[in-house]
Protein backbone atom coordinates (compact mmCIF):
# COMPACT_ATOMS: atom_id res chain seq x y z
CA UNK A 1 0.00 0.00 0.00
CA UNK A 2 1.39 3.58 -1.01
CA UNK A 3 2.77 5.40 1.87
CA UNK A 4 0.50 8.96 2.76
CA UNK A 5 1.27 11.23 4.73
CA UNK A 6 -1.89 12.82 6.90
CA UNK A 7 -1.62 16.22 7.20
CA UNK A 8 -0.74 17.98 10.67
CA UNK A 9 -4.39 18.35 12.27
CA UNK A 10 -5.70 22.00 12.48
CA UNK A 11 -6.04 22.78 16.06
CA UNK A 12 -9.66 24.25 16.55
CA UNK A 13 -10.74 27.94 17.88
CA UNK A 14 -10.87 28.35 21.40
CA UNK A 15 -10.98 31.74 23.55
CA UNK A 16 -11.82 33.03 20.05
CA UNK A 17 -14.84 31.69 19.34
CA UNK A 18 -15.67 30.86 23.35
CA UNK A 19 -18.55 32.98 24.48
CA UNK A 20 -17.13 35.49 27.73
CA UNK A 21 -19.02 34.14 30.77
CA UNK A 22 -18.75 36.08 34.34
CA UNK A 23 -17.15 33.13 35.93
CA UNK A 24 -14.87 32.90 33.57
CA UNK A 25 -13.52 36.12 32.90
CA UNK A 26 -13.71 36.89 36.51
CA UNK A 27 -10.92 33.83 37.00
CA UNK A 28 -9.18 35.74 34.19
CA UNK A 29 -9.32 38.89 36.39
CA UNK A 30 -8.05 37.13 39.77
CA UNK A 31 -4.92 35.92 37.74
CA UNK A 32 -4.51 39.45 36.10
CA UNK A 33 -5.11 41.03 40.29
CA UNK A 34 -2.77 38.09 41.42
CA UNK A 35 0.00 39.00 38.85
CA UNK A 36 -0.67 42.88 39.47
CA UNK A 37 0.12 42.36 43.39
CA UNK A 38 3.62 41.52 42.85
CA UNK A 39 4.05 45.19 40.93
CA UNK A 40 1.75 46.31 44.37
CA UNK A 41 4.47 44.50 46.64
CA UNK A 42 7.16 46.97 44.91
CA UNK A 43 5.27 50.06 46.35
CA UNK A 44 5.40 48.52 49.63
CA UNK A 45 8.75 47.59 49.75
CA UNK A 46 9.67 51.24 48.29
CA UNK A 47 7.34 52.72 50.96
CA UNK A 48 9.20 50.24 53.51
CA UNK A 49 12.37 51.38 52.44
CA UNK A 50 12.15 54.59 51.61
CA UNK A 51 10.88 55.28 55.21
CA UNK A 52 14.06 53.39 56.54
CA UNK A 53 16.70 55.11 54.22
CA UNK A 54 15.57 58.64 56.17
CA UNK A 55 13.88 62.31 55.41
CA UNK A 56 15.30 63.24 52.02
CA UNK A 57 14.24 59.41 50.44
CA UNK A 58 10.87 59.41 51.93
CA UNK A 59 10.11 62.71 50.43
CA UNK A 60 10.62 61.51 47.34
CA UNK A 61 8.50 59.06 47.56
CA UNK A 62 5.62 61.00 48.87
CA UNK A 63 5.88 63.36 46.33
CA UNK A 64 5.75 60.74 44.25
CA UNK A 65 2.55 59.36 46.02
CA UNK A 66 0.79 62.74 45.71
CA UNK A 67 0.70 63.30 42.26
CA UNK A 68 -2.29 62.08 40.01
CA UNK A 69 -0.13 59.03 38.67
CA UNK A 70 1.46 58.22 41.96
CA UNK A 71 -2.49 58.61 43.22
CA UNK A 72 -3.91 56.40 40.36
CA UNK A 73 -1.41 53.55 40.82
CA UNK A 74 -2.10 53.59 44.43
CA UNK A 75 -5.82 53.27 43.58
CA UNK A 76 -5.87 50.57 41.18
CA UNK A 77 -3.54 48.82 43.92
CA UNK A 78 -6.04 49.09 46.42
CA UNK A 79 -8.27 47.25 44.15
CA UNK A 80 -6.48 44.92 42.67
CA UNK A 81 -5.71 43.79 46.48
CA UNK A 82 -9.59 43.81 47.19
CA UNK A 83 -10.55 42.22 44.64
CA UNK A 84 -7.95 39.55 44.82
CA UNK A 85 -8.66 39.09 48.44
CA UNK A 86 -12.22 38.35 47.93
CA UNK A 87 -11.82 36.12 45.05
CA UNK A 88 -10.18 34.56 47.31
CA UNK A 89 -12.70 34.05 49.85
CA UNK A 90 -15.17 33.10 46.90
CA UNK A 91 -12.25 30.07 46.53
CA UNK A 92 -12.58 29.49 49.67
CA UNK A 93 -16.05 28.69 49.79
CA UNK A 94 -16.00 26.71 46.46
CA UNK A 95 -13.41 24.41 48.15
CA UNK A 96 -15.91 23.27 50.71
CA UNK A 97 -18.12 22.57 47.66
CA UNK A 98 -20.86 25.25 48.44
CA UNK A 99 -21.64 27.84 46.19
CA UNK A 100 -22.23 25.71 43.10
CA UNK A 101 -25.76 26.31 42.48
CA UNK A 102 -26.65 27.81 39.08
CA UNK A 103 -27.58 31.48 41.20
CA UNK A 104 -25.15 30.54 44.16
CA UNK A 105 -22.27 30.97 41.83
CA UNK A 106 -23.54 33.48 39.40
CA UNK A 107 -24.62 35.95 42.73
CA UNK A 108 -20.91 35.02 44.49
CA UNK A 109 -18.73 35.91 41.32
CA UNK A 110 -20.73 38.98 41.14
CA UNK A 111 -20.99 39.99 44.59
CA UNK A 112 -16.94 39.44 44.95
CA UNK A 113 -16.49 42.22 41.34
CA UNK A 114 -19.52 44.67 43.05
CA UNK A 115 -17.88 44.54 46.33
CA UNK A 116 -14.12 45.00 45.40
CA UNK A 117 -15.34 48.53 43.68
CA UNK A 118 -17.24 49.49 46.70
CA UNK A 119 -14.82 48.50 49.16
CA UNK A 120 -12.08 50.33 47.40
CA UNK A 121 -14.33 53.89 47.35
CA UNK A 122 -14.90 53.25 50.85
CA UNK A 123 -11.08 52.64 51.82
CA UNK A 124 -10.42 56.07 49.88
CA UNK A 125 -12.88 58.09 51.07
CA UNK A 126 -12.53 56.80 54.84
CA UNK A 127 -8.27 57.29 53.72
CA UNK A 128 -9.13 61.19 52.80
CA UNK A 129 -11.09 61.70 55.77
CA UNK A 130 -8.57 60.91 57.81
CA UNK A 131 -6.57 63.05 56.43
CA UNK A 132 -8.92 65.64 56.68
CA UNK A 133 -10.31 66.12 52.86
CA UNK A 134 -8.47 65.83 49.25
CA UNK A 135 -5.10 67.83 48.99
CA UNK B 1 1.15 25.78 28.00
CA UNK B 2 -1.08 29.41 27.48
CA UNK B 3 -1.22 30.28 23.58
CA UNK B 4 -3.72 32.48 23.31
CA UNK B 5 -3.75 32.62 19.57
CA UNK B 6 -3.63 29.68 17.07
CA UNK B 7 -1.04 27.99 14.98
CA UNK B 8 -0.57 29.07 11.52
CA UNK B 9 -1.87 26.36 9.59
CA UNK B 10 -5.44 26.91 12.33
CA UNK B 11 -5.75 30.26 11.26
CA UNK B 12 -9.48 30.21 9.91
CA UNK B 13 -10.30 31.82 6.67
CA UNK B 14 -13.74 32.95 4.69
CA UNK B 15 -14.89 30.32 3.31
CA UNK B 16 -17.92 30.38 0.64
CA UNK B 17 -21.42 31.14 0.53
CA UNK B 18 -23.77 28.36 -0.40
CA UNK B 19 -26.25 28.70 -3.09
CA UNK B 20 -30.07 29.41 -1.07
CA UNK B 21 -32.54 26.75 -1.05
CA UNK B 22 -34.99 27.30 -4.20
CA UNK B 23 -38.24 28.47 -3.31
CA UNK B 24 -37.14 29.12 0.65
CA UNK B 25 -39.35 31.62 2.54
CA UNK B 26 -37.95 31.86 5.92
CA UNK B 27 -34.62 31.25 6.53
CA UNK B 28 -31.51 30.97 8.62
CA UNK B 29 -28.02 31.89 8.24
CA UNK B 30 -25.69 29.49 9.42
CA UNK B 31 -21.82 30.22 9.42
CA UNK B 32 -20.13 27.02 9.93
CA UNK B 33 -16.11 25.83 10.62
CA UNK B 34 -14.69 23.96 7.69
CA UNK B 35 -11.25 21.93 7.20
CA UNK B 36 -10.74 19.48 4.71
CA UNK B 37 -7.65 17.28 5.53
CA UNK B 38 -6.88 16.39 1.13
CA UNK B 39 -6.75 19.87 0.10
CA UNK B 40 -3.56 21.17 2.22
CA UNK B 41 -5.91 24.54 2.99
CA UNK B 42 -6.31 26.42 6.13
CA UNK B 43 -9.85 25.91 7.91
CA UNK B 44 -12.29 27.84 6.72
CA UNK B 45 -15.80 29.10 7.47
CA UNK B 46 -18.90 28.54 5.22
CA UNK B 47 -22.42 30.12 4.85
CA UNK B 48 -25.62 28.35 4.23
CA UNK B 49 -29.05 29.15 4.39
CA UNK B 50 -31.29 27.36 6.47
CA UNK B 51 -34.99 26.55 5.33
CA UNK B 52 -36.88 26.62 8.11
CA UNK B 53 -40.06 25.41 6.09
CA UNK B 54 -38.04 21.97 5.19
CA UNK B 55 -35.84 21.49 8.19
CA UNK B 56 -36.28 20.44 11.71
CA UNK B 57 -36.83 22.27 14.93
CA UNK B 58 -33.15 21.06 16.34
CA UNK B 59 -29.93 22.19 15.73
CA UNK B 60 -28.78 18.64 14.26
CA UNK B 61 -31.83 18.81 11.88
CA UNK B 62 -30.48 21.41 10.54
CA UNK B 63 -27.26 20.14 9.49
CA UNK B 64 -28.58 17.25 8.07
CA UNK B 65 -30.83 19.38 6.31
CA UNK B 66 -27.58 21.09 4.89
CA UNK B 67 -25.99 17.50 4.18
CA UNK B 68 -28.50 16.48 2.58
CA UNK B 69 -29.78 19.18 0.27
CA UNK B 70 -27.12 21.47 0.12
CA UNK B 71 -23.55 19.97 0.74
CA UNK B 72 -23.02 16.43 0.85
CA UNK B 73 -19.37 17.11 2.21
CA UNK B 74 -20.30 18.86 5.40
CA UNK B 75 -19.07 16.67 8.21
CA UNK B 76 -19.87 15.75 11.43
CA UNK B 77 -20.68 13.15 14.59
CA UNK B 78 -24.24 12.04 15.09
CA UNK B 79 -26.06 9.21 16.16
CA UNK B 80 -28.40 8.81 18.81
CA UNK B 81 -30.38 12.57 17.85
CA UNK B 82 -32.07 12.53 21.44
CA UNK B 83 -29.04 13.24 23.83
CA UNK B 84 -27.69 9.95 25.11
CA UNK B 85 -25.28 9.11 23.24
CA UNK B 86 -22.71 12.71 23.05
CA UNK B 87 -21.83 12.07 19.30
CA UNK B 88 -22.58 15.61 18.18
CA UNK B 89 -21.14 17.70 20.79
CA UNK B 90 -19.93 20.89 19.22
CA UNK B 91 -19.68 24.54 19.97
CA UNK B 92 -22.67 26.42 19.04
CA UNK B 93 -22.76 29.79 19.28
CA UNK B 94 -20.05 30.52 22.03
CA UNK B 95 -21.02 27.49 24.11
CA UNK B 96 -20.61 23.72 23.63
CA UNK B 97 -23.53 21.69 23.64
CA UNK B 98 -25.21 18.83 21.89
CA UNK B 99 -26.78 19.79 18.42
CA UNK B 100 -29.29 17.19 19.09
CA UNK B 101 -30.96 18.61 22.34
CA UNK B 102 -30.67 21.91 20.83
CA UNK B 103 -33.18 24.18 19.07
CA UNK B 104 -32.51 26.62 16.53
CA UNK B 105 -34.79 29.25 18.35
CA UNK B 106 -32.43 28.83 21.51
CA UNK B 107 -29.72 30.33 19.99
CA UNK B 108 -30.52 34.22 19.63
CA UNK B 109 -28.06 35.46 17.25
CA UNK B 110 -29.03 36.26 13.98
CA UNK B 111 -26.59 34.16 11.93
CA UNK B 112 -25.70 30.40 14.11
CA UNK B 113 -22.16 29.85 14.39
CA UNK B 114 -21.11 26.12 14.68
CA UNK B 115 -17.27 25.14 15.69
CA UNK B 116 -15.82 22.00 16.41
CA UNK B 117 -14.84 21.30 20.06
CA UNK B 118 -12.22 24.17 21.25
CA UNK B 119 -8.79 23.73 21.17
CA UNK B 120 -9.13 20.17 19.91
CA UNK B 121 -6.83 18.79 16.86
CA UNK B 122 -9.62 18.40 14.18
CA UNK B 123 -10.34 15.66 12.01
CA UNK B 124 -12.20 16.94 9.72
CA UNK B 125 -15.04 19.91 9.38
CA UNK B 126 -16.86 19.51 13.07
CA UNK B 127 -15.34 15.91 14.24
CA UNK B 128 -12.47 16.93 16.91
CA UNK B 129 -10.11 14.00 17.82
CA UNK B 130 -11.26 12.81 21.19
CA UNK B 131 -8.12 9.97 21.69
CA UNK B 132 -6.41 11.90 24.24
CA UNK B 133 -9.89 12.28 25.98
CA UNK B 134 -10.79 8.61 26.04
CA UNK B 135 -7.21 7.79 26.93
CA UNK B 136 -7.93 10.19 30.05
CA UNK B 137 -11.40 8.70 30.90
CA UNK B 138 -9.20 5.35 31.02
CA UNK B 139 -6.57 6.47 33.16
CA UNK B 140 -9.45 7.51 35.98
CA UNK B 141 -9.59 3.40 36.17
CA UNK B 142 -13.67 3.63 35.30
CA UNK B 143 -14.58 0.23 37.11
CA UNK B 144 -15.66 -1.56 40.25
CA UNK B 145 -12.40 -2.42 42.12
CA UNK B 146 -12.99 -4.35 44.97
CA UNK B 147 -10.51 -6.55 47.12
CA UNK B 148 -13.39 -8.48 48.79
CA UNK B 149 -14.57 -11.68 47.67
CA UNK B 150 -16.98 -11.76 45.06
CA UNK B 151 -20.47 -12.20 46.63
CA UNK B 152 -22.60 -15.38 45.06
CA UNK B 153 -25.28 -12.59 43.38
CA UNK B 154 -25.38 -8.95 43.32
CA UNK B 155 -22.67 -6.56 45.09
CA UNK B 156 -25.43 -4.63 46.97
CA UNK B 157 -26.26 -0.92 47.45
CA UNK B 158 -28.78 0.88 49.67
CA UNK B 159 -30.93 3.13 48.24
CA UNK B 160 -29.16 5.87 50.66
CA UNK B 161 -25.79 4.72 48.82
CA UNK B 162 -27.27 4.62 45.59
CA UNK B 163 -28.62 8.07 45.51
CA UNK B 164 -25.09 9.48 45.96
CA UNK B 165 -23.93 8.46 42.02
CA UNK B 166 -27.05 10.61 40.92
CA UNK B 167 -25.37 13.57 39.04
CA UNK B 168 -22.68 11.58 38.15
CA UNK B 169 -23.58 8.36 36.37
CA UNK B 170 -25.58 10.54 33.54
CA UNK B 171 -22.57 11.73 32.37
CA UNK B 172 -22.12 10.71 28.03
CA UNK B 173 -18.26 11.54 27.92
CA UNK B 174 -19.59 13.94 25.11
CA UNK B 175 -16.27 16.28 26.20
CA UNK B 176 -18.35 19.65 25.91
CA UNK B 177 -17.37 20.01 29.65
CA UNK B 178 -13.65 19.45 29.25
CA UNK B 179 -13.33 21.12 25.64
CA UNK B 180 -14.87 24.08 27.20
CA UNK B 181 -12.31 24.69 30.07
CA UNK B 182 -9.55 27.41 29.79
CA UNK B 183 -7.40 25.20 31.98
CA UNK B 184 -7.69 21.98 29.75
CA UNK B 185 -7.43 23.94 26.73
CA UNK B 186 -3.56 25.25 28.21
CA UNK B 187 -2.37 22.00 29.85
CA UNK B 188 -4.23 18.71 28.73
CA UNK B 189 -1.58 17.06 27.83
CA UNK B 190 -1.99 16.72 32.15
CA UNK B 191 -4.93 17.92 33.44
CA UNK B 192 -7.30 15.18 33.42
CA UNK B 193 -9.86 18.01 32.77
CA UNK B 194 -14.04 17.75 34.17
CA UNK B 195 -15.22 14.89 32.36
CA UNK B 196 -12.99 12.51 33.44
CA UNK B 197 -12.49 14.12 37.13
CA UNK B 198 -16.27 13.60 37.05
CA UNK B 199 -15.76 10.12 36.61
CA UNK B 200 -13.09 9.52 38.63
CA UNK B 201 -15.85 11.13 41.64
CA UNK B 202 -18.24 9.05 40.29
CA UNK B 203 -16.27 5.91 41.16
CA UNK B 204 -14.73 7.65 44.52
CA UNK B 205 -18.06 7.67 45.88
CA UNK B 206 -19.66 4.39 44.87
CA UNK B 207 -20.11 2.24 48.46
CA UNK B 208 -19.39 -0.53 46.50
CA UNK B 209 -15.57 0.51 45.71
CA UNK B 210 -12.72 -0.65 47.41
CA UNK B 211 -10.08 1.44 45.61
CA UNK B 212 -10.93 5.18 47.06
CA UNK B 213 -7.34 4.96 48.53
CA UNK B 214 -5.84 4.28 45.21
CA UNK B 215 -7.95 6.62 43.25
CA UNK B 216 -7.22 9.59 45.10
CA UNK B 217 -3.78 8.78 45.30
CA UNK B 218 -3.75 8.56 41.49
CA UNK B 219 -5.17 12.01 41.16
CA UNK B 220 -2.94 13.44 43.81
CA UNK B 221 -1.25 15.40 41.37
CA UNK B 222 -0.29 19.49 41.11
CA UNK B 223 -1.80 18.96 37.23
CA UNK B 224 -4.11 15.63 37.05
CA UNK B 225 -6.73 17.63 39.49
CA UNK B 226 -5.86 20.62 41.36
CA UNK B 227 -5.13 22.07 37.26
CA UNK B 228 -9.02 22.91 38.00
CA UNK B 229 -9.64 26.35 39.31
CA UNK B 230 -13.42 26.80 39.61
CA UNK B 231 -13.87 28.51 35.86
CA UNK B 232 -17.48 26.38 35.92
CA UNK B 233 -17.21 26.71 31.87
CA UNK B 234 -17.67 23.22 32.20
CA UNK B 235 -20.54 23.02 34.52
CA UNK B 236 -22.15 26.09 32.53
CA UNK B 237 -21.74 23.67 28.74
CA UNK B 238 -23.04 20.14 30.02
CA UNK B 239 -25.79 19.38 28.30
CA UNK B 240 -26.94 16.71 30.26
CA UNK B 241 -27.11 19.32 33.48
CA UNK B 242 -24.44 18.24 35.58
CA UNK B 243 -21.81 19.70 38.01
CA UNK B 244 -18.05 18.65 37.17
CA UNK B 245 -17.06 21.71 38.94
CA UNK B 246 -18.87 20.93 42.06
CA UNK B 247 -17.90 17.22 41.56
CA UNK B 248 -14.04 18.20 41.05
CA UNK B 249 -14.70 20.27 43.96
CA UNK B 250 -15.56 17.15 46.60
CA UNK B 251 -12.27 15.38 45.22
CA UNK B 252 -9.83 18.11 46.09
CA UNK B 253 -12.55 17.91 49.73
CA UNK B 254 -11.68 14.35 49.83
CA UNK B 255 -8.30 15.65 49.75
CA UNK B 256 -8.03 17.42 52.45
CA UNK B 257 -9.64 15.31 54.76
CA UNK B 258 -8.03 12.18 54.44
CA UNK B 259 -4.96 14.15 55.43
CA UNK B 260 -6.14 15.59 58.78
Amino acid sequence: MAETKAPARPLSPHLQIYRPMLTMMMSIVHRITGAGLYFGMLLLAWWLIAAAAGPNSYAKFQWFMETLIGRLVLFGFTWTLIHHMLGGVRHLIWDTGRGFGPVEREWLTLAGLIGSIGLTILIWIVGYLALGGVQ
Amino acid sequence: MVELTLPKNSKVTQGKVWPRHKGAKREREFRIYRWNPDDGKNPRVDIYYVDLDESGPMLLDALIWIKSYIDPTLTFRRSCREGVCGSCAMNIDGVNTLACTRTMDEVKSEAVRIYPLPHMPVVKDLIPDLTNFYAQYASIEPWLKTKTPVPQKEWKQSHQDREKLDGLYECILCACCSTSCPSYWWNSDRYLGPAALLQAQRWIVDSRDEGTGERLDNLEDPFRLYRCHTIMNCTKACPKGLNPAKAIAEIKKKMVERQV
